[in-house]
Parts: C-alpha cells; sequence; structure tokens
C-alpha cells in the first residue's frame, strides 16, 4: 500500500508521541523510546512503514550533524585544547585496537583479508547519536566517562574520513571508486586534496570568526523571529554541504562550525532555534534504526546473531576498560565508558552499503550485519539503564565526577548574580556602590551588549549549566542571587545550585504565589517576591496621602510584610486543596485586620500596644478615686 | 527676633492628646519651624546634611515629644547620634551650633508631685534630663528651663488647651526676648 506522506508523517509523529512519555515514565530514557517506537511501526510488527526506512535514515542523520553543531556550539575551543590528548590518544588507540582485534578475528573465522579489514574498521565506530543523547539524558556528559566517551567519538568522526577513502582499495582493482558521492577533490592530486579539505577548514573558522557575527547582528535587528530559525538552519545546511563537497563528514563540519561559534553572543539563539529540529530529526533517526531491524532474519538465526552481536559489545567493551585504564579513568567511570561506546554506530549502515557496492562484503554478510548494528544500538540505553540502577548504586560513595579543568575566567567574587534583567540590575547595582563586586551571567544577548556598553562586566551564559557556574567560581562563592526572567529558568537555576553547589547561600527571586510555593518545596529559604515590597511601599505612601501618619504606615507594612511571609508557609503546605486554601486564606486575612487594627489574634505575634496609653491613663483614673 | 526650630518627636501622633493640641496652637506662628521627625524619617534614617542645615538656619532648638521612660522617644536619640557629628557640633573644630539655645518641651503622664525624692519617680523631672543638658554643653550650647505639662493621663481637654496657650506664650517669649 502506498502511503501518503502526510500519513507517514503522522505515524511517525504518533509513535513519537505515544512511546516516549512510556519510556520515559518507566525510566527508559528517550532514546529507547524511540527506537521500540520504531520498532513497533517497522515492517516486521505492524508494517506502517517500509521501505521507506533506508531514505529516512539518510535523511534523519542530519539530526547527528545538528547534533555535534549544537555540541560544538556549548564547547568553548579551549576545553576543546583541553581534550586533545583524550581524542588522539584514547579515540586513536580505540579505533586502531578494535579494527584489528575485529579483523583478526574475522581472519581466523576465514573471512578474506580485504573483508576482515573493512569489518574491523565499520565495526570499530560508535554511535554519537545514542551514546551522546543518551549521557546527555542522565546529565553524564560532563563527567569523566562523558567527556572521554566524547573525546573517543570525536575521533571516530574524524577517522570515517580516511576510512572512507581507503574502501575503494579494498575493493581491488577491478571495482575502483565508484562510489556514488563526488566530490571536489576527486580529480586532484593528493596535495590538491589536502588543499581543498585545508581550506574548507578556513572557510568554516574565518566565516564564522568575522563574517557571521555582523551577519547575524543584521537578521537578529530585523526582529522576524523565524528569520533568526532559518538563517540557524541555512548555516548548518551550508556547513553540510560544503563538507560533503569536499569529502568530509558534514557531522564534523558542524562540530566544528560550532566550536567557532561558541565564543559569539549568539549561541545560545543559534542554540534554541536548532535544538528542535536536532530533537525530532535525530527521534526520526532513531525510530528509523528501529523500524530497520529485520526481525525475520532474526528469527532465522537467533543464535548466530545473538553470539555475534554479545560477542562484539563484549569485545569492544573490553578494549575500551583497558584503555580507560591507561588513561587512568576511574573503575566506575571506566565501567559507564565501556559499556556506553560498546555498541556499533550509525555510520556502520553506510559503510556496509558502501563496501557491498564495492564487492568487499557479500549481501548475505551485510543483512546479518546491519542487523547486529541495530540490535547492538537498541540494546545500548538497556545497557545504560542497567548500569545506572545496578552498578552505579555500588559506588555510591562517589567523588565528585569532574576531571574537567575550570574555564578560563577572568574574575572571581563571592556573590554570582544569575540574571541581570530589572530585579538582578538593581541587586547588582546595590551591591557595586557597595563595593561587593559580584559576576554576573544573563542569558540575554542584547542585554549583555548593552551593558557592555556600559561598561558593565556582564557574561552570557546559562546559569542553570552547571559548568557555567562553576566557570564563574561557584565553587568558592558564598551567595547565588538567582533573578532569571522567568520561573523554569530560576528553578533549574535552583536545582543545579543545590544539586551541585550545596554550600552557596540562594537568595530567590519569585514572581507569584505559586512561584513561592515552588520554591518552597525545593527548600529555598530566602525567598524574594517581586512585587511585594514595592506594592507595600506604595500602599503606604497611599494610606499617607489619606491623612495617616508615615511611621504608622511604614510600621503597618513591615509587618504586614512579615506576616504575609509566614502565612505564605503556612498556606504552602494546603495549597492543593483548594476550598481549604480560600477559606484559609480569607480567614488570615481577617486576622491581618484584626491585627492591624490592635486587636489581639491568635494567629499572629501581636505587634504590641505601639504607644497606646489607654491601660495607663485607665489605671492612673483609678488611683485618684 | 530669634528663629525657632521645633524638632517634634511622637512615634504615634494619631493617639496623643497632648501634643496635638500644642502643635494645633503654635501652627503658623512666625519665626517657628515645626519639623516632624517621625513624620520625615518613618525609616529612622535620618538625612544628616538637612538637618544639620536646618539647625543652622535656627537660634533655638527644642525637642518637643512626650516623657518616654525618663527619656525622649528613639528617633531623637537616633537624632542625636547622626546629626550631631564631632568636628560639627562638638570636639576641637565643632563649633556649628556655638551659642545656640535648646532645651525640651516634655508631656508627661503623672504630676509634678510624682518627680520628688519621696514621690513615684524619686527624682525631678530635670534630673532625668541630664544627659540632654550636658549635649549641649559639649556642643557649646545653652541648655534652657525645659517646657512640662505635668499629670496628661488624668487631664481632659480644656486643661489641655490652656497649657497649649501658654506654651504659645513661652515660644513668643523666646523668639521676642
Amino acid at each position: 500500500m502506498e502511503h501518503s506522506y502526510f500519513f507517514i508523517t503522522m505515524i511517525y509523529l504518533a509513535a513519537a508521541v505515544v512511546f516516549i512519555p512510556i519510556a520515559k515514565k518507566l525510566g527508559l530514557g528517550s532514546v529507547l523510546g524511540y527506537l521500540l517506537a520504531g520498532v513497533v511501526i517497522g515492517p516486521s510488527l505492524m508494517g506502517f512503514i517500509g521501505s521507506e526506512g533506508q531514505d529516512l535514515m539518510h535523511f534523519a542523520e542530519f539530526g547527528v550533524v545538528m547534533m555535534l553543531f549544537l555540541i560544538g556550539i556549548e564547547l568553548e575551543p579551549a576545553l576543546l585544547w583541553n581534550l586533545r590528548a583524550p581524542i588522539l590518544g584514547l579515540g586513536g588507540l580505540q579505533v586502531l585496537l578494535t579494527t584489528a582485534a575485529v579483523a583478526g578475528l574475522a581472519l581466523l573465522l576465514g573471512q578474506p583479508l580485504n573483508a576482515a579489514l573493512a569489518l574491523g574498521m565499520i565495526l570499530s565506530l560508535s554511535s554519537t547519536a545514542i551514546v551522546l543523547q543518551s549521557l546527555k539524558e542522565k546529565g553524564q556528559l560532563s563527567s569523566a566517562a562523558g567527556q572521554s566517551a566524547f573525546s573517543v567519538l570525536l575521533f571516530q568522526d574524524i577517522a570515517v574520513i580516511p576510512m572512507l577513502a581507503v574502501f575503494p582499495l579494498l575493493a581491488g582493482s577491478s571495482q575502483g571508486s565508484d562510489h556514488s558521492e563526488s566530490s571536489l577533490r576527486d580529480n586532484l592530486p593528493a596535495w590538491g586534496q589536502t588543499l581543498v579539505v585545508l581550506g574548507a577548514v578556513v572557510v568554516i573558522v574565518v566565516a564564522g570568526r568575522y563574517l557571521l557575527r555582523p551577519l547575524l547582528r543584521i537578521i537578529a535587528a530585523t526582529r522576524v523571529r523565524e528569520l533568526f530559525t532559518a538563517f540557524s538552519l541555512l548555516l548548518v545546511v551550508s556547513i553540510s554541504v560544503l563538507m560533503s563537497l569536499v569529502g568530509l563528514s558534514p557531522a564534523l563540519g558542524a562540530f566544528l562550525g560550532g566550536v567557532v561559534l561558541a565564543n559569539s553572543e549568539y549561541r545560545h539563539e543559534l542554540e534554541s532555534d536548532i535544538e528542535p529540529f536536532k530533537g525530532l530529526l535525530l527521534g526520526l533517526f532513531f525510530m528509523a534504526v528501529g523500524a530497520s531491524i529485520d526481525f525475520r532474519l532474526i528469527l532465522s538465526m537467533p543464535w548466530v546473531i545473538l553470539g555475534l552481536v554479545v560477542g562484539l559489545m563484549a569485545l569492544k567493551a573490553l578494549i575500551l576498560l583497558g584503555l580507560g585504564k591507561i588513561f587512568k579513568i576511574s573503575i566506575e567511570q571506566n565501567l559507564l565508558f565501556a559499556m556506553a561506546l560498546s555498541q556499533v554506530g550509525e555510520f556502520a549502515f553506510v559503510l556496509l552499503s558502501f563496501s557491498n557496492q564495492n564487492n568487499i562484503l557479500p549481501q548475505a554478510t551485510v543483512s546479518i550485519l546491519t542487523a547486529v548494528v541495530a540490535i547492538s544500538m537498541a540494546l545500548t540505553p538497556l545497557l545504560l539503564l542497567a548500569y545506572e540502577k545496578l552498578v552505579q548504586p555500588r559506588f555510591s560513595v562517589q567523588s565528585p565526577d569532574n576531571t574537567r579543568e575550570a574555564d578560563e575566567i577572568q574574575e572571581k567574587h563571592p556573590i554570582i548574580i544569575a540574571g541581570f534583567g530589572r530585579f538582578g540590575n538593581i541587586v547588582g547595582r546595590f551591591l557595586r556602590v557597595n563595593g561587593v563586586k559580584a559576576t554576573i551571567l544573563d542569558l540575554d544577548s542584547d542585554r549583555v551588549d548593552a551593558l557592555h556598553n556600559l561598561g558593565v562586566k556582564v557574561y552570557y551564559g546559562d546559569a542553570a549549566r552547571r559548568d557555567m557556574l562553576e566557570s564563574a567560581g561557584a565553587a568558592d562563592a558564598k551567595v547565588i542571587i538567582v533573578a532569571m526572567d522567568t520561573v523554569e529558568q530560576t528553578l533549574e537555576v535552583v536545582r543545579v545550585v543545590r544539586k551541585h553547589f550545596p554550600h552557596l547561600q540562594m537568595l530567590v527571586k519569585a514572581e507569584n504565589i505559586p512561584d513561592t510555593f515552588e520554591l518552597m518545596d525545593l527548600g529555598v529559604l530566602h525567598i524574594y517576591r517581586e512585587t511585594l515590597d514595592t506594592s507595600l511601599r506604595m500602599g503606604a505612601d497611599a494610606l499617607q496621602m489619606l491623612g495617616i501618619r508615615a511611621y504608622h504606615a511604614y510600621r503597618n507594612a513591615g509587618t504586614f510584610r512579615k506576616q504575609d511571609e509566614k502565612a505564605m508557609k503556612g498556606l504552602s503546605a494546603i495549597r492543593d486543596d483548594k476550598k481549604l486554601y480560600i477559606n484559609t486564606v480569607k480567614e488570615r486575612i481577617e486576622e491581618l485586620e484584626k491585627l492591624m487594627s490592635g486587636e489581639r489574634t491568635t494567629r499572629f505575634n501581636p505587634s504590641g500596644l505601639g504607644w497606646d496609653e489607654q491601660s495607663l491613663i485607665d489605671e492612673a483614673r483609678q488611683e485618684e478615686e | 527676633m530669634s528663629r525657632i526650630l521645633i524638632l517634634f518627636a511622637h512615634p504615634a501622633f494619631e493617639k496623643s492628646r497632648v501634643h496635638s493640641q500644642l502643635l494645633a496652637t503654635i501652627h503658623g506662628m512666625q519665626g517657628v519651624t515645626v519639623h516632624d521627625l517621625y513624620e520625615t524619617y518613618p525609616d529612622l534614617n535620618i538625612d544628616v546634611r538637612q538637618e544639620q542645615g536646618l539647625l543652622l538656619q535656627h537660634d533655638i532648638i527644642l525637642f518637643q515629644h512626650p516623657f518616654y521612660w525618663y527619656s525622649a522617644p528613639a528617633i531623637i536619640k537616633q537624632w542625636q547620634d547622626l546629626v550631631l557629628e564631632h568636628g560639627w557640633a562638638y570636639g576641637r573644630s565643632g563649633t556649628a551650633l556655638r551659642g545656640k539655645r535648646i532645651t525640651n518641651v516634655i508631656s508627661a503622664g503623672t504630676k509634678e508631685e510624682a518627680y520628688q525624692a519621696d514621690g513615684w519617680h524619686q527624682y525631678p523631672l530635670a534630673d532625668f534630663l541630664l544627659p540632654f543638658r550636658q549635649t549641649a554643653t559639649l556642643c557649646n550650647m545653652q541648655y534652657l528651663d525645659p517646657f512640662v505639662v505635668y499629670g496628661t493621663h488624668q487631664m481632659d481637654n480644656t486643661a489641655i488647651s490652656e497649657h497649649a496657650i501658654s506654651y504659645k506664650q513661652f515660644l513668643e517669649n523666646l523668639r521676642d526676648r
């Protein structure tokens, strides 16, 4: 049955919407959810989608490109430079050793040399998409294992380039280079090819440095929201096209482009524009992987395939474990590292079909291996889940899982201000005139620019990111003022601070009463409703204009504020019971009225007689009589 | 003609019977400035330069207040602590107030008899004003006899208005002498 374009779109989106929440609820993570969704709607089970799976996968691979762009943009060049040893050492050794080991085994099993070598190279790769997405979801990307895995994956992405070049040679003279993707450098001599590749890299770096910023400024100035999104996409797509043109991996180019833009003030806008596309395309990609698992083939030779999967993953994991040991990764992190990278990556699909075209591998082998690769990918989230549930608890006394050096930062102060909008701005100015310098983080690039022009040093960055806080000196600071623009951001920052910097005193701005409740639930002690003090000041002034003494109004405003904040704590506990809540609020208002008028109440502390002499006068008069 | 500055301090003026009458009676007197401290500084954050400027523009300074715990309400102490700066009001170069006259205008709840050796308070009221007197001396000022309204707890409104009239005369004497 030929399905319409819209029907297929509907199936994919519906599958995602149905399966991801279930997977999340079960604690399986979104990657596994997508894979399962793919299996269910794929040809093996419900058959909603079929032949287009392969094409779709090529399209969805663009999600991987976007992911690497985003990873690049979150990565500072200095950090990348710090990672050069693990990238070259760890990554290089992993690819070499795994290729050698797999090729050796294949030779032993009777494969010819060229096929064995091809297999070795294909199977040495791991899945960037699955590993990074899963680690990110588990918050492990910045851990030692996460950083090592990232380094290895980055090297693998680079290694794909020479692999593609070597494959035609493995095919022997008969086949030559008949691969479909033609690139600019095909007809060039070796030095020319090198020049073209270098040229492309230089173009990305120079354009990223000097051309993009003014361009982004012009586009941002149009204030047409979707234009920025269009430009962000155009950016990533053109990098991919350029890279494909010179025969480099688009993912690698996108990563490079991201790193170049990592220091730009527009990085967060770019990030937030590309993020949803990346998420959807990656989801599509995972579903395509799930759909491509050929269950008939697996059922026809279950033990062979199971053996291959287990053997292959064990072999890869062992090599990784050994390397991790050499590179002094702690045993707990090393296990995570090995398990995370033990699958075979999505690039294997490309290389397998490529080697089939080049007659290096027969169709039967390719089919079996395709299934093996897909299963190993599908198993990865399960392995990580097992690690999280079974292995990690045994190492519960966890040392701080960070081997990463703190970012280069110019200043460290005892106070960090997260969010320099209307609210944080005033706090910051007040601190500044009191001679207290603060490290200021803000997320709005326009504002950061404007403040720069005023000579105020504001760092552009997301305070909800642990590494950002770290480089802002959170480890040594005493106080953090959280005054983000939105409640979501505020809660995010509070959670991160609570988790990673529990020693920091948090002063948190809240917009309204529900926010206050949420912050109370998170255990925040110092909550400042942004309108409370100003409103009361206004109220006190209004009273004064009606002829009420300033001092009386001032004191009552203070009393009101105190009692209101106190009442808030009691109300927080019963807020879910609508009726009780409303009744209690009414009760509190009445009590507060009594309190203000000087009557005694049971709930609130009486404010005292307040210079009332009546009792004194009464007593004096009684004595007189 | 001397210019008189009344530094008025009553934290609950809205409940006051005596001072509201006193102030109403002297309202608009020429050469008399009434400066309501609690109304101006409800947060007790006193503007020192402003206050010093006011002092310089006047010859006679009166603290007008109810007698609380043998002294003045808190804002008077705050005012003294902040405004009477060393090097300005006292000390080697502190001569800004030299030659000015100062005293208190007080309402006391109990009658004058209570302010005696054998009375409830055991000392004459003037004894309790020793810190004010010595402060004036240190600031090169002359401390005058205070104007005191005794027995306000049992005082009816007619009696209060009589006191208010004599307060007005007290001020006129100070101003014109």
